[in-house]
């Protein structure tokens, strides 16, 4: 192992419209060493490594790749100047075999253009043997196993003869046998003179395969260190510590009788035996990582995922909420994490999507009411301060913090009690955040019921009075909003 | 945001454009004709063009419903032969001439209804659903009659195709019937709402407890109820039911349909339009036969107006988006 870098980024900077993902960022690789990459969700880990690989252009710094300048310009470019990358979603032909996927694309070939089989099949077997696999090359992909699959992608990757190969969440999937085959790769590969770039959330695998770690935070680096010479509780320190600058107006409402129950809740989308309560003006946060199961319990009990066992109760009362259209009308309102793609109907005006939670209310022999309809719809645009210029205004034309308003609407309009807020301020900017803070404030105030699942430890902690930490499908920890601190939600979450 | 202060609401001309355009395309079209031959501005000619529109315009508008859905209904076509079959058959064995329509409307219902439960309940595209019905729908047709059609019918089934109201003939009311209901269901009802929900963003729809399965079992009943209607029609007119009757009005249909104007993505769309794209395709054919053009050309110029229709929508579009 020298100390020469093979990958050096200086200064990168990552701009989108409206949003500073990467302010900065300092990263060096040495040969053969397996270097991971930390930070909270939306620290901008992701970015780094997608210009990295190709997918996304920088908006200044410098790359150099073995003493060299580059300007990566797309993935196949950055394939061929050896930098390789393992996505959490596979890009393999299922239906081709382990030695077709290995070459997809640059496959030998004899007289007349036919494919050299059998030379695909030695040279398949040659890699996979070098990674210590015994794998045979004519088996198809789909009979593969998950970690059979990204072996895989890895010797395609070393097929590629790649200097720096990233791996983003590689044990996400696995079993813990299957982290040790992986891991005796990585370290072949080590061998080899390959540099890994290693992104993962869970800290014991940070000791065991890495060795330096680099922690991202807010798109800057905070620094870089030997995992020797680093622990856990200096680490996360690094991840979390940051100037609260957004404002979060909490305002108590008094906490009333209970709403809703949920009792030993499983799916088979991945929820584990969860249970809660949930009272009349109580905001209750929900933190976890990418996967934890937070989405799963919002949709669980929104009646979109079949419940294998559990129970949900409303004012005491069991329901059985096999629908949306059943959950609406047990007093629920889910307002999704992906506004555009779950929330609205955006060809749709203002006012039909505000109304479609509740047509029926309008509705009288099939005919719907356009006149109260309209009514309603002014009275929420007023309220709420929807900037439009009209109720027939397509939704698609409005901004993200008044779409976000039109949807609070729909649940307004449909007198739902309890709020179900899916990352309630992603994509929204600054101002029309703390107005969604305020509004959750009037709600809670009212006496509606508010779940808030959030990525942003700030906005948990600034606006929950209780707060659930889930880890694999399960509620892993409970706090009260005032012994919490982003540390120990942070251990929680990541299995401390 | 510029008609606000005439009270308009803001993208009324957004929302209005594109058949405002369409009409004056068909309009134009009329122009010209006139101009060109003396035969074409008479009034018997123009209820031959309405007569002539009849058909395909009843079975657009129930395409409408499914194509602003996100769907498409090729069966439609065959659903008709089987329906018009089927209400020939009960017909002749004598049953009144309501309970016979009532059979026409219900066989083209049903095969809608089983389209529809295919691609909910089995999650079939709607393109391979109604693909497949379209096959099975004329087989039926042609296994019902052995191939033959079954023709000769009473006076008063007749006088539903030569009748007249008020010098309009009835086929004609009846499709201007259809459009009526047609606009005012879409525009005013639940299930019309529900229509360019699910269409827009099914997702989303679904979130907001609509029952996407059951609204969209029901648009392709309507479609094929329609179709049924349309047979009813059809059958009159010729004094006959063909097994062979209605092949390719899927595609008149569905080019009626784009060139009034509805998005084949769903969510967007009017009857108003498609029955101003119905005429269009009419007046076409129409015009292109007193000017004595050769039915091989007709099919090129027919084509490409419907290329052209969708191309100017599009850039007008993308010009207002």
């Amino acid at each position: 192992m020298t100390d020469a870098p093979v990958l050096e980024m200086r200064e990168i900077r990552k701009t989108f419209p409206g949003v500073v993902a990467l302010d900065g960022v300092d990263f060096a690789l040495r040969r053969g060493e397996v270097h991971i990459l930390l930070g909270e969700n939306g620290a901008g880990k992701s970015t780094l490594m997608k210009i990295l690989s190709g997918a996304y252009q920088k908006t200044a710094g410098r790359i150099t790749l073995d003493g060299e300048e580059v300007e990566i310009k797309n993935p196949a470019h950055a394939q061929a100047l050896g930098v390789a990358t393992i996505y959490q979603e596979f890009n393999l032909v299922p239906h081709l075999s382990v030695g077709e996927n290995i070459f997809l694309g640059r496959e030998p070939v004899r007289a007349f253009g036919l494919i050299d089989r059998r030379a695909v099949n030695r040279q398949a077997a040659e890699v996979l043997g070098g990674l210590g696999l015994n794998l045979d090359p004519r088996r198809p992909v789909k009979g593969l196993r998950v970690a059979e699959q990204q072996m895989v992608e890895v010797a395609k990757a070393l097929s590629l003869d790649a200097r720096v190969l990233i791996m983003d969440e590689p044990t996400a999937a696995l079993t813990e046998h299957e982290i040790k085959e992986l891991f005796a790769a990585i370290r072949g590969l080590k061998e080899k003179g390959v540099s890994v770039v290693y992104i993962s959330h869970r800290m014991e695998e940070l000791f065991e395969i890495g060795d330096r770690v680099t922690v991202l935070r807010d798109g800057r680096s905070v620094g870089t260190f030997d995992v020797k010479e680093t622990n856990k509780f200096e680490l996360i320190r690094l991840m979390v510590n940051r100037d609260l600058t957004e404002l979060f107006p909490k305002e108590h409402a008094e906490r009333g009788a209970e709403v809703l129950r949920v009792e030993g809740l499983t799916t088979r989308g991945g929820l584990k035996d969860v249970s809660f309560s949930l009272h009349k003006g109580e905001v209750l946060g929900i933190a976890g990582l990418l996967g934890a199961g937070r989405t799963e319990l919002a949709r669980a009990i929104f009646g979109l995922d079949k419940l294998e066992s559990g129970s949900v109760k409303i004012k005491g009362e069991t329901r059985r909420i096999g629908s949306p259209r059943a959950a609406i009308n047990a007093g629920l309102g889910f307002l999704t994490e992906d506004r555009k793609a779950q929330g609205l109907v955006l060809p749709l005006s203002v006012k039909d999507n505000l109304c479609l939670p509740s047509v029926d209310k309008f509705t009288s022999l099939g005919f719907v009411d356009a006149k109260r309809e309209r009514g309603a719809a002014e009275r929420y645009v007023r309220e709420l301060r929807i900037r439009t210029p009209g109720l027939e205004q397509k939704v698609v034309y409005l901004s993200g913090g008044n779409q976000q308003k039109v949807v609070l609407s729909k649940w307004l309009c449909s007198e739902a009690e309890v709020f179900i807020f899916d990352e309630p301020t992603r994509g929204v900017d600054v101002g029309a955040k703390a107005e969604i803070y305020q509004l959750m404030n009037r709600l809670a105030a009212s006496g509606v019921a508010i779940i808030m699942i959030s990525s942003e430890l700030p906005e948990i902690l600034g606006m929950s009075d209780r707060i659930l930490v889930m880890r694999a499908g399960t509620v892993a920890c409970e706090f009260d909003a005032k012994e919490a601190t982003q540390e120990k939600i942070l251990e929680c979450a990541l299995g401390e | 945001m510029r008609a606000r202060g005439i009270g308009l609401p803001a993208n009324f001309f957004s929302h209005y454009a594109r058949q405002l355009g369409t009409l004056s395309g068909l309009l134009g079209m009329c122009v010209v004709l006139s101009v060109a031959t003396p035969f074409f501005w008479t009034v018997s000619n123009l209820l031959n063009v309405a007569e002539q529109a009849v058909i395909i315009a009843v079975v657009a508008a129930g395409m409408t419903f499914v194509i602003i859905t996100g769907g498409i209904d090729l069966s439609v076509g065959s659903v008709l032969a089987f329906a018009g079959v089927v209400m020939a058959s009960v017909l002749q064995a004598g049953v009144p001439v309501p309970v016979a329509l009532a059979v026409a409307l219900g066989t083209g219902l049903g095969c809608g209804l089983l389209n529809g439960a295919l691609i909910t309940v089995g999650r079939l595209p709607p393109f391979i659903a109604t693909l497949g019905m379209m096959s099975v729908a004329r087989g039926a047709a042609l296994m019902f009659t052995e191939g033959r059609p079954v023709s000769g019918f009473s006076g008063s089934f007749r006088s539903l195709a030569t009748g007249e109201v008020l010098g309009v003939p009835v086929s004609v009311v009846i499709m201007v019937g259809v459009y009526v209901v047609a606009h005012v269901v879409l525009t005013r009802t639940k299930l019309g709402r529900y229509t360019y929900a699910i269409g827009g963003n099914e997702e989303a729809a679904l979130l907001s407890g609509v029952n996407v399965r059951l609204y969209k079992a029901a648009v392709y009943g309507i479609s094929g109820m329609l179709s049924g209607l349309a047979a009813v029609i059809l059958t009159a007119r010729l004094n006959s039911a063909q097994p062979i009757a209605g092949m390719m009005y899927e595609l008149d249909a569905i080019a009626a349909t784009v060139i009034g104007g509805t998005s084949l993505l769903g969510g967007e769309g009017t009857v108003v339009g498609t029955l101003i794209g119905a005429l269009i395709m009419a007046v076409l054919r129409n015009g292109l036969n007193i000017l004595g053009v050769p039915s091989f050309v007709q099919q090129v110029v027919i084509g490409s107006v419907i290329i052209a229709a969708v191309l100017i929508d599009m850039w007008l579009k993308r010009r207002a988006g």
